[in-house]
């Protein structure tokens, strides 16, 4: 099974308080701690262990600048045999469909049976992987929360819905996925793993070499474009309990005892 | 602006779901006095008792009856809208699982522009949507323009907009099988089953108070201090999804829309940021109190009480005053 997984550099949200900065124009990025998508880290080490359970290879590919190979050469020292940095000026301001289209033009140059994606990024959309599915015309499923190969034209895949439950599907490969967090637990990569693949070349394609007309992605090719960040107001905002830890705490003793919240 | 806007419908035992009339609020916020297509698929007498329901909102109902979308496969209902959807048209979804299946390719095979999880609309300009997204996990929020002028497939999240309960628009149900179905439908994905969700040792759906813990635990071990606090205070452990996906939790403790609906009469939320799919899964506003040491984590918005403190240093010492006072 040749396996691509699609991942995206972005802030991490876990590490970071994320700021408006002054214009409302960006975040703060300055200090900002960068990690791989959570959700693609669960995509690539799924497709690690299919590779290791039948065999084949996983291709990590990735759209952004040079910032972007961290990542890439992160989820090789998972166990990713290869990595693919898709990188041009014009690529920048794409929207989803502009990734999509980007990522399919690499998909084309390669021979692949599977396709996965983290089910949303930094933007929440959760869009790439559902586009590029339809642009490959290959059918979809997302939210996967368990995949069961079958043979080696179809595969059973779990998706999570409403309530905990799950939706089992078979689907013919090739196909594309997007995979929900949780799916598995991925592998732990230290410092000697990414010396591995440090030197590892890394191909890098551009526009040019995709076939792509740069008026087709990037914010020339954009549909949706982002005008500006705000902190969002809704509700009244909590009241804030302010003082000494003993002060707070006795605080919200009373308010817990008033409310019902201790028996 | 003719260009005719569409509500997909999801239903489930003859009900339609209660984003059905916040997606026609939805609408009218794009565009005062819509008029509003609902579409509905599925198979037999429930898919006519949606229909029934949602008519008096609607200046129209398209219905799909067919045994294929029994149940919602999204491949195969995005290639039934293809066929009958007007080109440029305007399609609303909720954004639940299904509507994230559905949509993305959607937009794609109708060669529209595509906006999901919408949480508000403020006009159009010119021929752009003007929309209110959030970004890193609810933090902070962003303003889009996205084209309108070759049709728009939207999301929107569910509970952003108030249902829209006016009726009176006495819409006529209008059989559309027959479109949907010509040719070959998309066959490659086939529906099995669905696998219920396995029942946990406690039913937190039942609990008056629950601790509940997320994220700011940082580690297995320091569970403990959580199990001990909802003892002391006589309530239950639930948790917010990346605890369950660590497996440190089961995943019948976990609060959200893809985890158990909880109606309780006190919520902790102790180092959980409060995504949206966390909150969709708190029902019945219970007073909530948030502990959590990002300034910026969105749960404060929702809150009653808010504390900013790391939980592995202030729940123990609650704990104790709770303790103590017994």
């Amino acid at each position: 099974m040749e396996i691509l997984v699609c991942v995206k550099r972005v802030p991490d949200t876990s590490e970071n308080e994320i700021e408006v900065n002054s214009k409302g124009t960006d975040i703060e990025r300055d200090d900002l701690v960068y990690s791989v998508n959570e959700w693609d880290n669960y995509a690539v080490e799924e497709a690690i262990q299919i590779r290791d359970n039948i065999g084949g290879g996983v291709t990590v590919v990735s759209v952004g600048d040079e910032e972007s190979e961290e990542v890439i050469r992160r989820e090789m020292a998972m166990g990713a045999d290869k990595g693919i940095l898709l990188s041009d000026e014009v690529f920048e301001g794409s929207d989803g469909k502009g990734i999509a289209s980007i990522l399919k033009a690499e998909v084309e140059k390669g021979n692949y049976n599977l396709i996965l994606t983290g089910a949303q990024a930094d933007d929440g959309a959760g869009q790439v992987g559902g586009m590029l599915a339809a642009m490959l015309d290959w059918p979809y499923a997302s939210l996967v929360n368990k995949i069961e190969v079958l043979d080696d034209k179809k595969i059973k895949v779990g998706r999570e819905i409403e309530g905990g439950n799950q939706e089992m599907n078979e689907i013919d490969l090739p196909c594309v996925l997007s995979i929900q967090t949780g799916i598995n637990e991925p592998r732990y990569v230290g410092i000697r793993g990414i010396r591995k693949v440090a030197s590892v070349e890394l191909p890098v394609h551009s526009a040019g070499d995709l076939g792509l007309s740069p008026d087709s992605v990037g914010e020339a090719g954009a549909n949706v474009k982002l005008i500006d960040y705000f902190v969002p107001e809704f509700g009244e905002g909590a009241e804030m309990l302010e003082g000494s830890t003993e002060e707070i705490i006795e605080k919200l003793v009373e308010i817990l005892k008033s409310k019902g919240g201790i028996k | 602006m003719a260009q005719q806007i569409f509500a997909y419908i999801v239903h489930k035992e003859g009900v339609a779901d209660d984003s059905a009339l916040e997606l026609l609020a939805a609408a009218k916020k794009i565009v005062p006095d819509a008029s509003v297509t609902a579409i509905i698929a599925g198979s037999g007498g429930d898919v006519d008792a949606v229909c029934n329901k949602v008519a008096p909102s609607f200046q129209e109902v398209w219905k799909i009856d067919n045994d294929a979308v029994s149940y919602p496969n999204a491949e195969i209902i995005r290639g039934m809208l293809t066929r009958i959807l007007p080109e440029g048209s305007i399609v609303l979804a909720a954004h639940d699982t299904f509507g994230m299946d559905l949509t993305p390719g959607l937009s794609i095979k109708l060669n529209t522009s595509y906006l999901s999880d919408v949480v508000d609309f403020e006009g159009v300009e010119d021929v752009n949507l003007k929309a209110v997204r959030q970004e890193y996990s609810g933090q902070v929020s962003t303003h889009v323009l996205c084209d309108l002028s070759k049709g728009i497939v939207i999301t929107v999240r569910p509970g952003s907009f108030q249902a829209d309960e006016s009726q009176g628009a006495n819409g006529q149900v209008v059989d559309k099988t027959a479109d949907a179905m010509a040719g070959d439908l998309p066959g490659k994905r086939r529906f099995i089953e669905v696998v219920e969700a396995e029942v946990g040792e406690v039913d937190i759906t039942k609990s008056e108070i629950l601790v509940s813990v997320g994220r700011g635990i940082e580690d297995q071990d320091n569970l403990e201090i959580i199990s001990d606090l909802a003892e002391a205070v006589g309530g239950d452990v639930s948790c917010s999804r990346p605890i369950v996906d660590a497996k440190w939790l089961e995943k019948a403790r976990q609060v959200g829309t893809s985890g158990q609906t909880v109606k309780p009469k006190v919520y902790m939320a102790l180092g959980i940021s409060g995504s949206f799919q966390h909150l969709g899964g708190i029902k019945g506003a219970p007073f909530m109190v948030a502990v959590n040491k990002n300034t910026k984590a969105p749960i404060f918005q929702v809150a009653d009480v808010g504390i900013i403190a790391d939980i592995l240093d202030f729940v123990p010492e609650l704990t104790d005053k709770v303790n103590e006072l017994k």
